[in-house]
């Protein structure tokens, strides 16, 4: 099994993502804002970046939701629209039936979400 | 100055959602989901689930209204100019469906400090109707400049 999943969030997702999730943090959505308090520009929700990696482990095992039964991250750096994402990730064990997968999120060649840890059970 | 640890156990009220079969649409469109299963009733059914299920990472939608209030508790005095939304982890059990109302409760897990950095620790439960478990979370926030 083999992760591997690539996206390129659009200039407006960030706003389209505090719609559905309710955060509407200005870091995420304000350029001018982001800017004002050192940012380069406005930042991806981490939290949307992890679903990211959680729907490249979900489509690596098959496509049920069931499947994912833990994730854990790290959030490293800073995720921007307009710039591809790269999630990859390769089975580190499987125990008690599950497989573990060990997963991380890249931008522009920086990791954006690192030491992911994704448990799946895959249908049998 | 010293972290203050006192409000580690400290736990908040439940926070109920009810879950919308539009809302997992709009979740589901905004992270990039095409699954049918997460916007179509029918395909839903066929594929076993009960309603329409929420991607698993929706869990941040029912959970948020019962985390928020453990953040901005001035109790646990959390820094959010110098915070980071460090790690995060998930546990899913029974899936989360439309029309589920789902009850969500947050306790402060941990505060402990590191290398001059606070690590703020809350986890959150989240129940169904039925009180089957649906997710368990670990936020983890970090604050710099704590000592």
């Amino acid at each position: 099994m083999k992760v591997e999943l690539k996206v390129t969030p659009d200039k407006y997702l960030p706003h389209r993502y505090a719609g559905a999730s309710g955060d509407f943090n200005p870091i995420h959505i304000d350029v001018d804002f982001a800017k004002q308090v050192g940012l380069p520009s406005n930042i991806l929700h981490g939290l949307y970046t992890m679903a990211q990696v959680a729907r490249a482990n979900v489509n690596a095992a098959g496509g049920d939701p069931r499947s994912l039964k833990r994730l854990s991250v790290q959030f490293r750096g800073m995720g921007f629209p307009e710039q591809e994402i790269t999630v990859t990730g390769s089975v580190k064990e499987e125990r008690d039936g599950r497989v573990v997968v060990a997963t991380e999120a890249e931008q522009g060649g920086k990791r954006i979400i690192k030491n992911a840890e994704a448990e799946l059970e895959t249908s049998s | 100055m010293p972290l203050n640890t006192e409000a580690i156990g400290k736990s908040y009220p439940p926070f109920e959602y009810e879950v919308g079969k539009e809302k997992i649409g709009e979740y589901a469109r905004a992270v990039g989901e095409d699954n049918p299963v997460y916007f179509d009733r029918a395909a839903a059914t066929e594929a076993g689930f009960r309603d329409v299920p929420a991607p698993p990472m929706f869990a941040v939608v029912y959970s948020s209204g019962s985390v928020a209030p453990a953040l901005f508790d001035p109790e646990v005095g959390l820094n959010f100019a110098m915070m980071l939304h460090g790690g995060q982890e998930f546990e899913w059990g029974e899936p989360v469906c439309a029309g589920d109302v789902i009850s969500t409760a947050t306790t402060v897990k941990d505060i402990s400090e590191k290398g001059g950095m606070g690590f703020y620790v809350f986890e959150s439960v989240s129940t169904n109707q039925d009180g089957q478990e649906v997710v368990r979370g670990t936020w983890t926030n970090i604050v710099r400049g704590v000592s």
